[in-house]
Order: C-alpha cells, then structure tokens, then sequence
C-alpha cells in the first residue's frame, strides 16, 4: 500500500494506482472527457489536472496518468487546478460547443461565456474513439492524422477502412459529435442552461428528485425521458 | 605505422593513439584547416578545397603541404575559413580564386595575404590569427575546439588528439559507480535544456536491475536558428561516441541509439561513417578491448518533428509510435525504450563526458558558477556582427556574448532584444544584458537556457511579430495530444495575429496572459510547459508594442504589414530611381532628380524599396511623412 496526502488527508492507495483513481475510490470528484474505465489512460483533456507538491515547486499534472507515489501531496481543488480546467472547457468548447458533455461541464464550473472565435468541430481530439477501436474492439480502423492545428481522426489515408466493421464504437464513445446540446444558442456560444442546477441533476439527480423542485427546466431530464 | 584491423586489447589501442599522436607531431608539413561543415560547405568550401589541391598541384607541393577537411570551425560569418598551420594564419571567407595566391604566396614565400585576414567591422584592425580576432578570445572552446584538429571522417585524427583515451581510463581505472561519482562532482547537467544533473539521471539508471539497458543521444536538433549539436555531430562524432560508449559502461547499458534528424545529412553521413569504422577496428560488439563491456551503436533516423526532441516522444518514435509524449513518471531512467531504463541526453552533454573523465571533474566544475558548471555552446545569429557557434564559460554576460563575441548589432542598429532556448524559449531585454548565463537566471527572467539558440533582435525587429512567428512554429510542431498546448498555441496565435493585423480587441492581452498561463500549467511536456515562454516574455518586457499595435494600431518597429505604408522622405530622396526599378508592382512614381512617390493603392508593402534606397530615404511608419504624403494627394 502507498500512503500519501490528497486534499490534506491521509489516504492510502494500492501500488499501480492512478491519483484519479484513488480520489474515485474516496468520492473525490475529478472531472474527466478523455478517461474511460475500459480504455487506456491518454491524458489529452487535461480537465483531470490536479496539483501536486508544495510550494513554488507545486506543478499541475493529470491525475488519470500520474501513479500514486509514497509521499505524495495532492490537491484537486485548488484555484490553480480550477483556473486551468476552467480554461480548458473554455478551449474545448470553442471548437466544440455543440457537445452536450462540455456544455454540461461548462455549466458545472459555472463558464459563462467564451472569448475565442467559434469553431464547430464536432471534435477535441480525446482520442476516445482511436482507443476503443483499438483496445476494445480490435480494429485500429481510424487514427490520428498530423499534428497540432492540422490534427484529426480519420482512416488511413482518408480511404474507407477495409477493417472497419461499422460497430459504431466510436460514436457510442465520443463526448463531441454523439449526444448534441439542445439548450439555446448551443451551436455558436455557451448554452449554460444547466448552470441554474446545483449541483448539475444529470448525475446525482432523476425526475422526481430534481434539484429545482422544477423538472424539465434545463432540458437534460427532458432528454433522458423522451429515450 | 597504420593502424591494426582490429584492436582487441586495452595495450594495442593505448599504443595506436600514442603512435598517431606521435605521427601528429612529427608531421612537419603544412597543413590548411578548411571548415567544410554545412555550413561552410553551403558558403563554398567544398570548391575552395578543390581549388586548393589544385594549386598544390600545380605547384607539386603534395609532400609537404597538406589540406585538412574539417568540420565547423564555429564563425560562420567567416566561412569558408581556413586555418594555417604552424604559423596559425585565420583566412576568412576564402574564394576559389584565392587558392593559388594561398600556394604561391602564403605557403611558397611564407607572405600573408592581407585581404584574406579578418577584419573588425567596428575598429577596421585586422587579425591575423585565430586568437587574436575578438570573436575567439572570450571563448572557452573545450568541446568545439578539437573540431579545427579533426578530419571527421577520419578516426586517426581523433586518436591524434588522444581519442578514446577517456574510454580506456574508465574501463581500466574505474568502476560504473567511480564514473558517476565523477561526472556527478562535476556538476555537469543536460545540455539540451531542461539542465537535470546528468550523474543524478545515470546512477537513476545504474540502480535498476534490469538486464537490458539503453541510451540515447538526442540529436534532434529543431530549434530555429540553432545548430550546435549539427556541428559537434559532423565536426566531432568520435567525441559524441566515445562518450556515449562512457555513459552505457556507468549505466551498464548494451545499446545506445543516435537520434538524429534527416535534415541533418552530413552529420548523419559523418557518424555512420565514424560507427563503421568503430565496428571495423572491433571497437564495438561483445567484449571491447577484453574489458568484459559489450555496446553497440543504432542510428534512428527522425523525420523533423520537434516534438520529439522530448525524451519520450524520441523513445515513442524509436520504437515506431507515433511521436507523442506521454506522462513521466515512470521516468525513462527507470523505465523507456522498449520498457527497459533508458538515459537520453544531448549531443552536447555526450560530448562533454570524455572531459570530465579524462581531465577530472575537479577540472570541470572550476569553470562556471556555482549552480552551472563548465561551458555551453550558442548559437549567436540573428542581428549580429560575428554570426557563429560560440563556446563560453557558464556565468558569462549577454552583454560579453553579444558585443565582445559578437561584435555589436551590424549597420549601428540599436540592439533590442535577444531570444534564447529556441522557440520555447524567451526574450530578453536590453535591461537584461548582464544576466549571467546559467539555468537558474535565465528561467528567472522569463526565458530558458534550452539547447542554445540565441538570436539576437534589434530596433527594426517587431516583439509582436516575432512572438507570432514562434507561436505559429510551436502551433505547427505541437504534437496535438492536450487540448492546452494544440488549442491554446492555436489559440494564442490567433489572437497575436490579430492584434499585429491591427484587428485586436480590447482585453486580448488580457485573455492571452491567462491563456498563456494555463498552457503552462496544463500542458503535460516540456514543449507545452515552454510554450507559452514567446508570449509571456515579449510581454512581459514589451508590452507597450503590443499596446501600440492594439490601442493605436500602430507597429513601431515598421514590421506588421497591415499596420504600416511606405513612403518616401522628401527631403532625402535623391531622386536615383533605385527604388522605382526595385519596385513589383510599379507602385513608385518619379522622375531622374526628382522626389520620388509610393503609390499606396497599388504597394504590396514588400520592402523592396526600402532595401533599395542607399540614402535612408523609403521610411515606413512616420506621423508627419504620411501627412506630406496625404497633402501631396
């Protein structure tokens, strides 16, 4: 076992574990986009961050990648941990705005409004959709493309996959292009619709325990119900 | 003597090099130091060498003179040189044509050719030898130096300087543990940026267990501006190997792999030739000089991606990944190439190794400061004098590197800024000129010491310009994996761009200040960690140039296009019609003797006219100018 601090706490982790899961197993809410249980760690999101350290040598790190050391301090809360992610949804969100996922996120930690020139993507290259064709479900049919500015997913060469078995993993996967938001003004800007529950209904909450005593206000429970 | 097919012994290979050093000095010919780097052969040196075998030729000197091709000599204004030994003359930027005045003249009649002789741009004294000229004296140039005494592709030479002589007193006299004791005493660190204490990453590495371990020379060399590492590699490689092959006997690695890029073909050619010959004398493989050390030598070619100058995206592209680095820890001591631990480090900190060992780390840590020991080489390029490759003790100035080594900002320019550790580095004030150089101060002021670039700026340059011309590299060379460093590059330089297209928005600065911290916090390597360093350091110490461009729309430097129109001062317009004749698009009105006038509508702003103009004349961004002008409409 490996003891260490998070959030000044005493915790203690087995060896192997990532510092995300170690504050699951102690209800430690860390946002996460890119992670997925089932799938390699990939540490692209970098909404996971939390600080490690003390001090001026303090630095932000993903946790779903950073193994537990013995004697490690962790904060997962600090302003500098918000202040990053927050800038990240930001980032994320202007190429994407369109995702219901980062929306919802956005509302969570309360981003209200955008200041870069939106670009609809339908993408943030999380890499969700290349590890479950990969590790799951052994195809490897779509892949990264390029690098920097010019990346993107595709098949190789742009041709239509010969090992591509139209499972539709990838779309069942991906935070962006999958489930759209419905709210208002969704597609140029942030929709914040969400914002006025607290905490967001969608994971802790179902129509009868509704947050606002006013189900169906934000739209997520409208959606879930119209399945 | 010729040196034996194999060397199989500790004795037979003491022996050569004290054969070949011996036949050095003996040799009383005269020999022609030719550079004949990249960079001295893109200036013409491989003609001149052609020239001068001719004339030697010519003049059946064959016995007694001799012409050395070696790598760069390092002052690369001065290129092609030649230096002439024994009497130590340094002949700049020689010509084909000059070779046979060099035969006749200079080695027949021991007379010196005065044009040939470097000449101070500022005081007018000439020099005749290499000590003498202001570009050298202030150098230290322990790991460049041997390169003027070493036909790369020939190992006898490096045995002539004593070659792997270094390697013979760490198999014989010390332990692995012994050999990182020293190069820990001697407080060298990792010359490609990050400055981690090289003996603390190899006994890391001693420590596992692991069976198989590796080592990779980092010669991936991206920065824009900088060829330190090019030089070493072409000039030296035996010096690159010989400590690599040091470093794998302390580490108790089997193999070690050079990265190199492909844009670098000489240097690329040079090492594999060096490798080669290592094999054929037996100098690699199983049990070399029947000390019980095994290694062996792997080129991995890299296609030119920056990222993976970044220890494991390198170690992802080696074992034929994609390119992208991944979280550490586990470091690459502990666990890399192909699982097993891993030491990477620069060419420069390679070559360094051999020193230490051969003439103590005691010897080593007496150069430099406290926190930064021994030298470092730079890049010096951009607006200077002396463009070269310069070595200096750790713990020198700017302020000595840029006007005692570099001679000063040619055309009496007024310096403005210098750019150091590449793209991922900063800029540096005039107020910033007495930094001493070493790790701590220069990430203290914003920038980093990085593999060692250093470009220097003057008035003329644009701070806005110049951070978007390496936000738009950095956004290109991002591997794109975290959304801080692919959006937030992205990002950034949208927003430099607009601000130097005069299309900035209040609180832009503000948004690129936050954004430009958030990549460096969220980012998960060093290229993102760094990445922000362009823009938070221009503005930090420039940001009234941004506030111009944004508030007034205007680029004090004369540098953003949008922001600037071209003109022509009357009362120094001479009338010549150089201008006219340079311009693309007609855009110059004008008569002989007559003032000349740029027609707005119909300038590309390209410059051409200003280039042209010999009287100062073509002006771009002067109030009062563009008032005569608009009269004059």
């Amino acid at each position: 076992m490996i003891t260490f601090k998070m959030n000044n706490l005493e915790v203690s982790a087995e060896e192997g574990w990532t510092i995300l899961e170690t504050a699951k197993f102690f209800g430690l809410e860390i946002p996460t986009l890119c992670h997925n249980d089932g799938l390699s760690e990939y540490g692209g999101c970098r909404l996971c961050l939390v600080e490690i350290g003390e001090g001026p040598r303090a630095k932000l790190v993903s946790s779903c990648t950073y193994p537990v050391e013995e004697g490690l301090v962790v904060h997962t809360d600090t302003t500098r941990v918000i202040k990053a992610r927050r800038m990240m949804l930001e980032l994320m969100l202007s190429t994407a705005p369109g995702s219901k996922k980062i929306q919802d996120l956005a509302s969570k930690f309360g981003l209200t409004h955008q200041r870069f020139k939106p670009r609809d993507e339908e993408c943030v290259y999380c890499g969700l959709c290349v590890r479950i064709c990969d590790e799951q479900m052994d195809a490897r049919a779509i892949g990264f493309q390029n690098r920097g500015h010019n990346r993107k997913i595709s098949t190789p060469f742009d041709a239509r996959s010969e090992v591509c078995r139209l499972c539709g993993a990838c779309m069942y996967i991906c935070p962006a292009c999958s489930l759209r938001c419905q709210g208002p003004a969704a597609d140029t800007d942030i929709c914040n619709a969400c914002l006025t529950m607290e905490p967001t209904c969608l994971e802790e909450y179902d129509e009868l325990q509704c947050w606002m005593y006013d189900a169906g206000r934000c739209g997520t429970c409208v959606q879930e119900k119209g399945k | 003597m010729k040196t034996p097919a194999k060397i199989k012994t500790v004795k037979a290979l003491e022996k050569v090099i004290q054969t070949q050093q011996r036949l050095r000095k003996a040799d009383k010919r005269q020999v022609l130091t030719v550079s004949a780097g990249t960079c001295g052969q893109a200036r013409g040196s491989l003609k001149v060498i052609d020239a001068l075998n001719a004339s030697i030729k010519k003049a059946k000197l064959q016995q007694k003179v001799k012409v050395r091709v070696t790598g760069c000599h390092g002052f690369c204004e001065a290129e092609p040189n030649i230096i002439i030994h024994p009497h130590d003359l340094f002949y700049q930027k020689v010509a084909p044509t000059h070779a046979e005045a060099i035969i006749g003249q200079t080695i027949k009649q021991k007379k010196t050719l005065p044009n040939l002789l470097y000449k101070d741009p500022v005081t007018g004294k000439t020099a005749s030898r290499e000590q003498a000229i202001p570009f050298y004296k202030k150098q230290q140039r322990i790991v460049l130096g041997d390169n003027a005494l070493i036909d790369p592709t020939e190992i006898d030479d490096y045995f002539a300087v004593g070659g792997y002589g270094a390697l013979i007193k760490a198999l014989t006299s010390m332990t692995p543990e012994k050999v990182i004791g020293e190069v820990k005493a001697s407080g060298l660190r990792g010359r490609g940026g990050a400055g981690f204490p090289t003996g603390v990453k190899w006994e890391l590495a001693r420590r596992q267990k692991d069976a198989t371990k590796y080592i990779i020379c980092n010669a991936d060399e991206g920065d824009p501006g900088a060829y330190m590492d090019r030089s070493l590699l072409e000039g030296n490689p035996h010096r690159v190997l010989e400590g690599m092959m040091i470093g794998a006997y302390a580490i108790g690695a089997t193999e070690g792999y050079i990265y190199v890029r492909d844009e670098y073909p000489l240097a690329v050619k040079h090492v594999t030739l060096a490798i080669e010959k290592l094999k054929k004398l037996g100098l690699v493989g199983t049990n070399i000089l029947g000390a019980g050390f095994s290694f062996e030598f792997h080129i991995a070619k890299g296609a030119g991606a920056f990222v993976c100058g970044e220890e494991t995206a390198m170690i992802a592209s080696i074992e034929g990944r994609v390119g992208e680095p991944r979280q550490r820890p586990p470091f690459p001591a502990v666990k890399g190439l192909f699982g097993k631990p891993t030491i990477i480090n620069n060419v420069e900190t390679w070559g360094t190794v051999p020193l230490i060992i051969n003439k103590g780390a005691k010897w080593f840590a007496k150069i430099g400061t406290d926190g930064s020991k021994g030298t470092k080489i730079f890049s010096l390029v951009g607006k200077i004098n002396n463009t070269g490759l310069v070595e200096v003790p750790m713990g020198i100035s700017l302020r000595e590197i840029i006007y005692d080594i570099g001679g000063g900002i040619p055309g009496g320019k007024k310096f403005k800024a210098v750019q150091t550790g590449g793209p991922s580095g900063g800029c540096l004030p005039k107020s910033k000129l007495d930094l001493p150089i070493d790790y701590e101060s220069l990430t203290k002021a914003g920038s980093i010491m990085g593999s060692g670039g250093m470009i220097v700026m003057d008035e003329k340059t644009c701070m806005v310009d110049i951070a978007k011309y390496f936000l738009n590299f950095l956004r290109d060379e991002s591997c794109g994996k975290c959304v801080s460093c692919r959006e937030g590059t992205q990002r950034m330089w949208e927003i430099v761009r607009d601000i130097s297209e005069g299309k900035g928005k209040e609180g832009d600065i503000e948004l690129l200040e936050e954004l430009a911290q958030a990549v460096k916090d969220a980012s998960m390597c060093g290229l993102g960690q760094t990445a922000a360093n362009p823009v938070l350091s221009t503005l930090r110490y420039f940001k009234d140039e941004f506030e111009a461009h944004l508030k007034d729309k205007r680029c004090p430097a004369g540098v953003c296009i949008n922001l600037i129109r071209y003109f022509v001062l009357p009362e120094k317009c001479t009338g010549c019609l150089a201008c006219k004749k340079s311009c693309p698009t007609d855009a110059i009105q004008g008569v002989l003797k007559g003032v000349h006038i740029i027609d707005l509508a119909k300038c590309i702003k390209c410059g051409a006219c200003l280039e042209a103009c010999k009287f100062e004349a073509v002006e771009t961004q002067r109030d009062e100018a563009i008032v005569i002008m608009e009269g004059a409409k």
